[in-house]
């Protein structure tokens, strides 16, 4: 009731729940929840954009206050700025690329990385409670980023547009495969890997937190609205469920902002790489 | 019962891409253990295919999505 009277939308499972109506199933429509512009404007302004920006306003602040007073002593934050910074920088760029041309992608993938935590992180932080890449465009955009950029520095790295398609098939295979070999890799560089990419992210986190929202929607429900002691105590480990799955859900965000990371570092390496 | 078929039928595509990532991060972990320092070259391996398997999971998802309605 206190979201309805603030939001012009509330999602229709979240209102039904406050109504005392019947019980309404959360779904993916849950998801758009425009703030400014109105209910049916694609570009109105929604939570997760606000998300979004306090996710920039949040890393921007924390980098930048570290890195003006950095000292050879670190202090606590500094210390924390430099473990995630050597985690990107060891354990996805020098790993991955290799140590000879890994250097310029480190801003990319350090920024992707922590980019991705912290929107991911915010799914499960109380009162923001949204994971920014639950909506597609978010991961679109950052997809998008990432398939110019490997596809650019692979075009430079190969000698233009038919050094790259030359480079697409490996060598010594008979020549009845070439074509066959050709289209098979053609496809995966130019449609799976950007589809994948996105929706991979994209799905695991709407995935997540529609689970969480159909375990305290519907705990709620058992609890407050059915009115028998069996199912408001089912209710009750509804909600202790939804704590575990919690949990559970800091590991996938976390796993999937390295992933995605990761997988950019690949695709990467494919580009700079001298042979197939 | 009411509902949509589409979710039993992502729960059925599933089934394959999680056996295949099981077999490719049994084999990494495999590798590692036996291999502790080739660990760098094992975990961009078992990435690449890991990112192979799990597109057609995510294909599934999406194609639930799309046929629930037409």
């Amino acid at each position: 009731m206190i979201l309805s009277a603030l939001f012009a939308h509330t999602p229709p499972s979240l209102s039904a729940a406050a109504g005392g109506g019947g019980f309404q199933t959360p779904s993916t429509s849950d998801f758009w929840w425009p703030l400014i512009g109105g209910n049916n404007n694609s570009f109105a302004f929604t939570r997760p954009s606000l998300v979004m920006l306090l996710t920039v306003a949040l890393l921007g602040w924390f980098f930048i206050s570290v890195a003006s007073r950095l000292s050879l002593v670190p202090t606590k934050r500094q210390w924390v700025a430099e473990q995630i910074y050597d985690f990107v920088r060891n354990t996805i760029g020098r790993d991955v690329i290799g140590a000879k041309d890994f250097k310029p992608f480190l801003p990319l993938l350090f920024t992707l990385f922590t980019l991705l935590l912290v929107s991911n992180v915010a799914g499960i932080i109380p009162f923001v409670q949204f994971p920014t890449t639950s909506r597609i465009a978010f991961p679109m955009v950052l997809t998008a980023v990432v398939y110019v950029t490997y596809h650019v520095v692979a075009l430079r790295r190969k000698g233009g547009f038919m050094g790259y398609m030359r480079s697409l098939v490996p060598d010594g295979l008979p020549g009845w495969l070439k074509p066959i070999m050709f289209v098979l890799e053609a496809m995966t560089y130019f449609l799976v890997r950007p589809l994948t990419l996105a929706l991979r992210l994209f799905g695991n986190m709407m995935a997540g937190h529609l689970m969480l929202l159909v375990f305290i929607v519907g705990g709620e429900y058992l609890l407050l609205h059915t009115g028998s002691v069996w199912l408001g105590g089912a209710g009750i480990l509804s909600f202790l469920f939804t704590i575990v799955m919690t949990a559970f859900e800091l590991l996938i965000e976390f796993l999937q902002a390295f992933i995605f990371t990761m997988l950019t570092a690949l695709y990467l390496s494919d580009a700079v790489s001298e042979h197939h | 019962m009411h509902g949509s078929i589409t979710y039993l039928g992502y729960g059925l595509a599933a089934i394959g891409p999680g056996i295949g990532i099981g077999l490719i991060f049994a084999a990494y972990i495999n590798g590692v253990a036996r291999q502790p320092e080739a660990r760098g070259m094992l975990q961009t391996i078992a990435f690449t295919g890991m990112a192979l398997t799990e597109a057609l999971a995510i294909l599934g998802l999406v194609f639930a999505f799309v046929f629930k309605n037409g």
